[in-house]
């Protein structure tokens, strides 16, 4: 396991970028949390951009870091999307029952840099909605 | 039913659940599952390993690679001598959860398996097992 | 039986390996059944030579349990033994009967070991028919279990050819689902679907039911959590083609479907889905 302090955090223009690549233990993740709160401020970023492609687990904790991240960030003014889920992950968290509501999502980070300056032809939409409810 | 192998791993820090999650990794992969059986199965370990941490104040996770016939799966049990549960049936209700709180944890880990067995008293501790079929 | 039964087999396997094998493959090759069509002669050799060295190992370090984890290499081997025999054509009997064959020449090594003591004898041919018909039945079992595989991998690929993923516009997909859903195959058809939408970055996609004559609540279980699983990766879908019946049947089964778009017409989903990217269609002006 690589012995991963934090997690870094890039800034683009008005813009924080994280990829997530490690198998992060719950401590690293919370720090993360911890870290973008921090770097939004400074930095008076205007959107988030959190790349978990390469992510093969995500777990209610993880899940609930997400979210949780989305809501801080709304909170400062700036908007959160989370990029390049994985279809076992998505499959995996609708079947655990995670509903990420409040997180929004693009396939790419092309869309998602799209979402956050203000979309074109889509109109811009909340998070996935209840249909992630167990049913 | 006949064992390929078995494993016994603490679970007693942040980096014990990292270390789970590989291990359950490997034996999937090892028993032929597929990806999204892998991801399933890593998945609801991570959720109870983290239970056994948090909730049980740490303990064991027993990993084992089964074998009935020609199907391959494999079985995990988390141990832990904490608090136990007092209502079972509440505990396993898909909950809004506010930081640590068990929430999604044994419902979703469940719903993930292909069995699931939990025996727990308050004060006596918690046994949770799943396992999960090629 | 005597819990040391099974001793003077263990002794047989140990002392006596290349003899064994050497009667067993003598009568392997004799064997008016053996199909010379399907094995050659070195490979019955090798086959047999493998299996007697690790029964020989296992028996020596946990006797005869066949289910104890030191037999795992025997079973290991019958396994793959099995499954490529299976491939070849032998029947599943023609299977077992290299493990049963080799009662004959071990039977006899035991006589030859055991003497006059015909109590002992009689304990020790017992155990050693229990054993090899233990794995005798097991190579039955991975022949079943391996053709049930084959079946349902034949059935996956048919599904992925008869369930196409069809590129409708850029960003658009549809997955037009033909006949009868089960659990299973809709797993499958799904899991693909999800994947077709990370590789061709479709933002929308169009199932359609049309051709699906009915619908329970597991499949349209599953038909949500696509929906679900879509929309967290960041993709939407759109559900087209529900009959009249089939509506019935969902809100009769109580399944909610409030938040999830749904269009009697593939058509007319294929007009949402045009208008949610920012699309429409035009008539071309005649010069």
């Amino acid at each position: 396991m690589a012995d991963v302090d934090r997690i870094p955090i890039l800034k683009m223009g008005h813009f924080l970028l994280v990829s997530i690549q490690v198998d992060m233990h719950d401590r690293l993740a919370m720090t993360l949390q911890d870290d973008l709160t921090s770097s939004i401020v400074k930095n008076r970023a205007r959107g988030v951009l959190i790349d978990i492609s390469s992510l093969e687990i995500v777990d209610s904790f993880i899940g609930r870091m997400l979210a949780n991240i989305a809501a801080m960030s709304r909170v400062l003014d700036a908007e959160t999307v989370v990029v390049g889920m994985r279809p076992a992950v998505a499959i995996t968290l609708v079947e655990l029952g995670m509903s990420l509501t409040g997180v929004r999502t693009a396939l790419t980070v092309e869309r998602a840099m799209e979402m956050l300056r203000g979309s074109v032809g889509e109109a811009a939409r909340r998070g996935p909605a209840d249909a992630t409810d167990p049913v | 039913m006949p064992l390929i192998r078995s494993d016994k791993l603490p679970v007693a820090s942040d980096g014990d659940i990292v270390m789970v999650r590989q291990r359950v990794r490997a034996m999937a992969v090892e028993s032929g599952f597929s990806l999204v059986d892998q991801t399933k199965i890593v998945t609801a370990a991570s959720e109870l390993a983290r239970n056994t941490l948090v909730h049980g104040g740490g303990g064991t996770a027993e990993l084992e690679m089964l074998v009935q016939g020609a199907r391959r799966g494999v079985r995990l049990t988390f141990r832990d001598h904490g608090p136990g549960i007092a209502d079972i049936a509440a505990a396993m209700r898909d909950g809004v959860t506010t930081g640590g709180g068990l929430g999604l944890g044994l419902g979703g880990a469940k719903r993930l398996s292909n069995e699931f067995d939990i025996q727990s008293r308050p004060g006596e501790g918690t046994v949770v097992r799943i396992t999960r079929w090629r | 039986m005597p819990s040391n039964a099974g001793s003077r087999v263990v002794q047989v396997l140990d002392k006596h390996e290349n003899d064994l094998l050497t009667a067993w493959v003598d009568q392997q090759l004799k064997a008016p059944t053996l199909r010379r069509d399907l094995i050659r002669e070195a490979d019955v050799r090798a086959q047999s030579q493998e299996f007697l060295r690790r029964v020989r190992t296992a028996a020596g370090q946990a006797g005869l349990d066949t289910e104890a984890a030191r037999w795992e290499a025997v079973r290991e081997h019958l396994r793959s033994l099995t499954i490529e025999r299976a491939r070849q054509g032998f029947t599943p009997s023609e299977t077992a009967m290299f493990v049963f064959s080799l009662k004959e020449p071990l039977f006899a090594q035991l006589r030859q070991e055991v003497g006059m003591d015909v109590t002992t004898l009689a304990d020790e041919m017992w155990a050693a028919n229990v054993f090899l018909d233990r794995l005798g039945l097991y190579t039955t079992e991975v022949y079943q279990q391996s053709r049930e595989e084959l079946i349902s991998r034949q059935n996956e690929e048919m599904l992925e050819l008869s369930t196409p993923v069809v590129t409708l516009w850029e960003g658009i997909l549809a997955l037009p689902l033909i006949g009868t859903l089960d659990s299973a195959r809709t797993q499958v058809v799904m899991e693909n679907l999800l994947q077709r939408i990370v590789d061709s970055g479709a933002s929308i996609a169009i199932i359609d039911i049309t051709g699906v004559p009915t619908v329970d609540t597991l499949v349209a279980q599953h038909l949500l959590k696509t929906v679900a699983a879509t929309r967290l990766m960041g993709a939407d879908c759109i559900i087209s083609g529900i009959r009249p019946q089939i509506a019935q049947t969902i809100v009769h089964l109580g399944v909610e479907l409030q938040s999830v778009i749904t269009k009697a017409t593939l058509a007319d989903a294929f007009a949402v889905a045009l208008q949610r990217s920012g699309l429409a269609v035009g008539r071309r002006t005649q010069a």
